[in-house]
């Protein structure tokens, strides 16, 4: 008798409590289905958004923009400014109970500076690492470097993630596996309950300890507030709105704008932007016709970035003609070189390109088919150029077939490539550093070969300037440069916004989709 | 009978061999390198090679094949060359939703069908008739995805009886279940039902011609018992036949039907596949899908050496 | 989507459609002819499509712009809403968009129109080639008798792949593009022409006439002439209008899937597979389209029924 009403009430305080996990359980439909779990090897989105929720930073960025400690409790700097020395917060642990020790930070950065951009950069003047005891590290340098904190806050594309060592001493060719997504961040990632192509799982870390100030941008407490989060494969973006709309799912990540109507009359539903990207364009300067600097000038004056963003965004709302090849309002925005550049000028164009002496070789531009935040851009570059007198021919292809074509390095006709366009998160627009293609070293430079030693020596020096100023002045160099030779095309800013069943609200300003600070009532 | 079935069995092996080197063969010649993929937009060509290298894909294509063939016979179907988890793990998850939308969307069809075709042979030249052929006609003319979306927008969407999207497993209660496979079911069906009610039709209408039914009827036999005791019996093989071959429809129907509804079946896993060029997956779902072609078909094969004596050799 | 006879190699040879008639019972060919056009099935069929067809030819000056015009200003407008396009000259002209615009602006009935010369060419080219291809091999199998067991057991290996894997996974190995998708919708198509055309190859050759010509050393090629090819000209008629209508179907899923024709090109299947993401706020995207598909593949699906009955009835009481 006795055991039957145990049974009973256990069962019932099971059902409660399930029922108590459901109304904890968070359905998100994220932009996109994830296949990679290595945030390092790549450079999607969804990877880094992953990384965000299993793993933690040793410093990051707050919503000021400012270095700030995180895995670190502090950290000082020597005066001659070749040594940093960090110190490790207490009570560390990863998700399977071993403590985080300094030896793991420095495989991590090891790891971080063979494959990331920023990371690379800052390689050649690393002289070595010092682990002084199980929560203090040194990280030497051999000439002062301005950006070590920077590198190592870097939040997108790459973000330099804390790993364990055994972890962060796989190859850095690679992606991990599964079973090595451990990480001390306040998600755990149930490597169990994944289902590819259906949903990714994670649960609170309840030995996570959070920083005790407020979260700030990637900086701050970050506190998880509700216990599991399922992230949904739902490709169609109608259905995922229409899944939301009947509450089938707690959040959208991406809702295209042009569906938006469907959920802002929604009473039950918020409509927040969730993250902000640049759109850019890039030529290939090894091949014809964008191997003279004229014609690359003259493609420049030709697209029109109010009519391409008005063409893939539709809402004014949600797009800014912006110039600069850095984030407009962001600390390096300028319009320093744009002038007379972006907006269509199809006559003044097609008088460059007589000027050039074009031949008429085609403008091969590969675009994905199957994405439609990148699909509209094909036509509508092709109309523009066209308008300015080039051949263009558009080469629709898969989103996974386009990265392979892109590396080929062969003439257009025989299967290479003229022109191609995508975009940036904003987060990594922000200075002449971060972005891959923005490397101009003629023996390095990929994804177009771009080859221009001003624009390199002009990088390089960024990295040692260490006043706000400077960093300013160089930035406003480079972006004469560019304008000049035709390394990066940008094509314009687009807010991107997602909806959320009204129950959720997020306690602060969330930098990109992170699911701390975020509760559901 | 006995060497029958087994001769038929045997002859399926072939067959499969041939599917295999097709498709091995096809997906070495497809651009667009699953290493490139792995290795990111940032990994430099040496990287790439390493990658390839570890994935067998620099060896000639002969070796390539003898060695997924061997690890094959030996039940290893290999792992996938993204998510780093066996090919067989992948598949096993995604198997429930594809059977269960196949099955119901089978049932669904054969026991709509059927009885609309011997309904229209029996009132041939009626209005019931030319309803039932002009709408199996209009059935498979429009494309399912528009059929789907239009069922989502009245069913769930507009008069919200049924979920929009997703599954349940079966595991999880049997209403969750169904009620998400509805929609899907019946998108999927329409097309087959289409079929089958034709081939019924036709079937029992001749039948119904010959002359022995006319001595029966004189006879004084009613029409229930003329539909039981030949027309079904006669009519069997061709529907059995129509059945068989549009299974391979189906498989179709249902990589479409799975991208609208947000299944997570092995449709659209094939179809991320082919995308990203994940060749160990590719391989092994077409493979399966051929087996299951092949199997029913030989089902039905020994299905028409029951009913229908002549057929035996 | 269903798309042929079906067929099994089981089948016992006195099922086998078109067979031939003993000689000398023959109704004269005019009178055939005469019936299929009288056929009401082939009347209604046929007419919706010579109305598609006369589309696709006139659909410069039937009131157009050019299909791939984009005008970010004047996108996803409502039918019959008045939009100004701007065009290289920098010059601008009014224009009614009947059916309204896409989301980057170009007007839909253009595209509608003009996408009727790509579907019923993807329609009519798919057919004739899988027919044509199907013929040769089905000969070639059906005479050749040490090359039938090779044959065969590839096409049964084709068939056994469902065709819209296959034709995925060719559109990946050859690249989108007209072409491209019409060949990748041709090969999973071809085995089955290859069953039919050889069952009445070896039907044929069973025949007592056909059997004393060989005996007697009458060539192959006289054979094929006269006794194989006349017999297997209904039913591959048959089968290519179905062949047709299927087409047009899978090229609307290839499209969906996105493998199908890029859409600089519109076909009334990218149209519809753009425009599916804004389904439930501007439906006119995939309305207008969708309409204009299935009438067209209703037409021929009617049309083949008519000639069917007509061509060869005893086929027409198996389907």
């Amino acid at each position: 008798m006795q055991a039957r009403f145990t049974r009973f009430i256990a069962a019932l305080a099971l059902a409660g409590l399930s029922g108590l996990v459901q109304a904890q359980t968070l359905k998100v439909v994220m932009h996109s289905d994830i296949k990679v779990l290595d945030p390092l090897v790549s450079s999607q989105y969804i990877v880094r958004n992953h990384g965000h929720m299993v793993w933690d930073q040793l410093v990051a960025f707050d919503e000021k923009n400012e270095v700030r400690p995180q895995m670190a409790s502090r950290w000082t700097v020597s005066p001659d400014k070749l040594v940093y020395t960090f110190v490790l917060r207490d009570g560390l642990e990863w998700h399977d109970g071993t403590p985080v020790t300094s030896e793991d930070c420095i495989a991590s950065i090891k790891r971080f500076v063979q494959r990331d951009p920023s990371g690379l950069r800052l390689a050649p003047s690393i002289a070595g690492f010092d682990a002084v005891d199980a929560k203090t590290f040194r990280l030497k340098l051999k000439e002062p470097y301005a950006l070590v904190l920077e590198t190592l806050a870097k939040p997108s594309l790459s973000p330099m993630l804390i790993m364990p060592k055994r972890v962060a001493e796989s190859p850095a060719s690679e992606p991990i596996g599964p079973e090595k997504v451990i990480g001390s961040g306040p998600f755990i990632f149930k490597a169990d309950e994944w289902k590819p192509g259906e949903k990714v799982v994670y649960v609170r870390n309840p030995k996570y300890k959070p920083r005790s100030e407020p979260p700030s941008g990637f900086a701050g407490g970050k506190v998880a507030m509700v216990e599991r989060i399922e992230w949904l494969a739902i490709p169609d973006a109608q259905t995922a709105v229409s899944a939301l709309t009947r509450g089938e799912v707690d959040m959208v990540e991406i809702v295209p704008t042009d569906l938006l109507p469907l959920v802002e009359k929604d009473k039950a539903i918020t409509v927040l932007p969730f993250s902000s990207g640049q759109y850019f364009g890039r030529m290939n300067w090894a091949f014809p016709p964008f191997d003279n600097v004229k014609v690359r000038q003259a493609a420049m004056v030709a697209l029109n970035q109010e009519q391409i963003l008005k063409g893939v965004i539709g809402d004014p709302r949600y797009y800014k003609v912006c110039k600069s090849m850095y984030f407009c309002g962001s600390q390096l925005a300028t319009d320093a070189g744009s002038a007379g550049f972006y907006q269509g000028d199809a006559k003044r164009a097609q008088q460059m390109l007589k000027d050039a002496g074009y031949d008429g070789t085609p403008v091969v531009i590969p675009y994905p088919t199957d994405l439609p935040t990148l699909a509209p851009l094909g036509p509508l570059a092709k109309q523009q150029l066209e308008r300015a007198g080039f051949k263009v021919q558009l080469a629709p292809m898969d989103w996974q077939s386009m990265g392979p074509r892109l590396r080929k390095k062969e003439k257009a006709a025989d299967g290479g490539w003229s022109f191609f366009m995508s975009f940036y998160d904003a987060r990594d627009a922000l200075d002449p550093i971060g972005r891959t293609v923005l490397n101009t070293n003629c023996k390095t430079s990929f994804l177009g070969w771009p080859c221009d030693d001003k624009f390199e020596f002009l990088r390089d020096a960024y990295t040692r300037a260490d006043t706000p100023e400077a960093k300013r002045d160089i930035a406003r160099q480079v972006q004469e440069r560019n304008t000049e030779v035709g390394v990066f095309v940008p094509l314009g800013e687009a807010r991107f916004v997602g909806a959320m069943n009204r129950k959720l609200e997020y306690t602060f300003k969330a930098p990109i989709t992170v699911f701390w600070g975020l509760k559901k009532s | 009978m006995l060497s029958f079935i087994l001769r038929r069995v045997l002859a399926v092996i072939p067959v499969l061999l041939i599917v295999a080197m097709l498709v091995f063969g096809l997906l070495r010649m497809v651009p667009g390198d699953p290493a490139a993929v792995i290795a990111g937009d940032a990994a430099t060509n040496e990287q790439v090679r390493d990658i390839r290298e570890r994935l067998g894909l620099e060896k000639p294509i002969p070796v390539q094949f003898a060695i997924w063939l061997g690890r094959l016979v030996q039940g290893d179907l290999g792992q996938s060359f993204f998510f780093k988890k066996p090919v067989a793990d992948l598949i096993a998850q995604r198997f429930e939703p594809t059977l269960a939308l196949g099955v119901c969307a089978l049932v669904l069809a054969v026991s709509v069908a059927v009885p609309l075709g011997v309904l229209a042979a029996f009132r041939q030249g009626s209005w019931v008739d030319r309803l039932v052929m002009g709408l199996s006609v209009m059935g498979f003319s429009l494309p399912l995805f528009v059929l789907g979306y239009l069922l989502v927008y009245i069913f769930a969407v507009e008069l919200e009886w049924l979920p929009v999207q997703g599954y349940a497993r079966i595991a999880e209660g049997f209403w969750p279940f169904i009620e998400r496979l509805i929609l899907p079911s019946v998108a999927l069906s329409v097309g087959y039902i289409a079929l089958i009610a034709r081939i019924t039709r036709t079937s029992v209408l001749e039948v119904l011609n010959e002359d022995y039914i006319r001595t029966a009827r004189a006879k004084g036999l009613t029409d229930r018992e003329v539909l039981v005791r030949h027309a079904l019996r006669n009519a069997a093989v061709p529907i059995l036949t129509i059945i068989g071959i549009g299974l391979a429809v189906l498989i179709g129907g249902a990589v479409v039907t799975e991208s609208v509804f947000a299944i997570p079946g092995l449709g659209r896993l094939t179809v991320e596949a082919v995308l990203s060029r994940d060749f160990p997956v590719i391989q092994a779902l077409i493979l399966l899908f051929s087996c299951g072609y092949l199997l029913v078909n030989l089902l039905i094969d020994i299905g028409y050496a029951f009913l229908d004596p002549r057929i035996r050799y | 989507m269903p798309s042929s006879t079906p067929e099994s190699a089981t089948e016992p040879l006195d099922r086998v459609p078109g067979l031939p008639s003993p000689p000398g019972t023959h109704a004269a060919p005019v009178s055939i002819w005469r019936r299929v056009l009288r056929n009401r099935a082939v009347m209604v069929g046929g007419l919706i499509l010579m109305v598609m067809l006369l589309i696709a030819l006139l659909a410069p000056w039937l009131g157009t712009v050019d299909p791939t015009e984009i005008d970010a200003a004047s996108r996803n407008r409502k039918p019959g809403a008045e939009i100004t396009l701007t065009g290289a000259d920098g010059e601008s002209r009014e224009h009614t968009a009947w059916f309204g615009t896409d989301n980057l602006g170009r007007d839909l009935y253009s595209r509608v129109l003009y996408g009727t010369r790509v579907s019923l060419t993807v329609g009519f080219t798919v057919s004739v080639i899988a027919i044509s291809i199907g013929l040769v091999i089905g000969l070639v199998a059906g005479f050749a008798r040490r090359l039938d067991g090779p044959v065969m057991r590839l096409m049964d290996g084709l068939m056994a792949i469902p065709g819209i894997l296959l034709a995925i996974a060719l559109v990946a190995v050859w690249g989108g593009g007209l072409t491209t998708v019409i060949l990748a919708i041709v090969v999973p198509d071809v085995p089955r022409v290859v069953r039919l055309v050889r069952s009445v190859v070896l039907s044929v050759r069973e025949e007592p006439y056909v059997e004393a010509a060989i005996s007697v050393g009458a060539p192959t090629i006289m054979l094929l002439m006269r006794h194989v090819l006349p017999n297997t000209l209904a039913p591959l008629i048959v089968q290519g209008t179905f062949l047709c209508a299927s087409a047009m179907l899978s090229e609307a899923a290839l499209s969906f899937l996105g493998m199908g024709i890029p859409p600089e090109i519109p076909s009334w299947g990218n149209i519809i597979a753009e425009g599916r993401s804004l389904f439930r706020i501007h439906p006119h995207n995939i309305f207008y389209p969708g309409l204009f598909l299935a009438l067209t593949v209703l037409a021929v699906n009617v049309l083949g029924d008519g000639l069917r009955d007509t061509l060869d009835p005893k086929m027409s009481r198996r389907l």
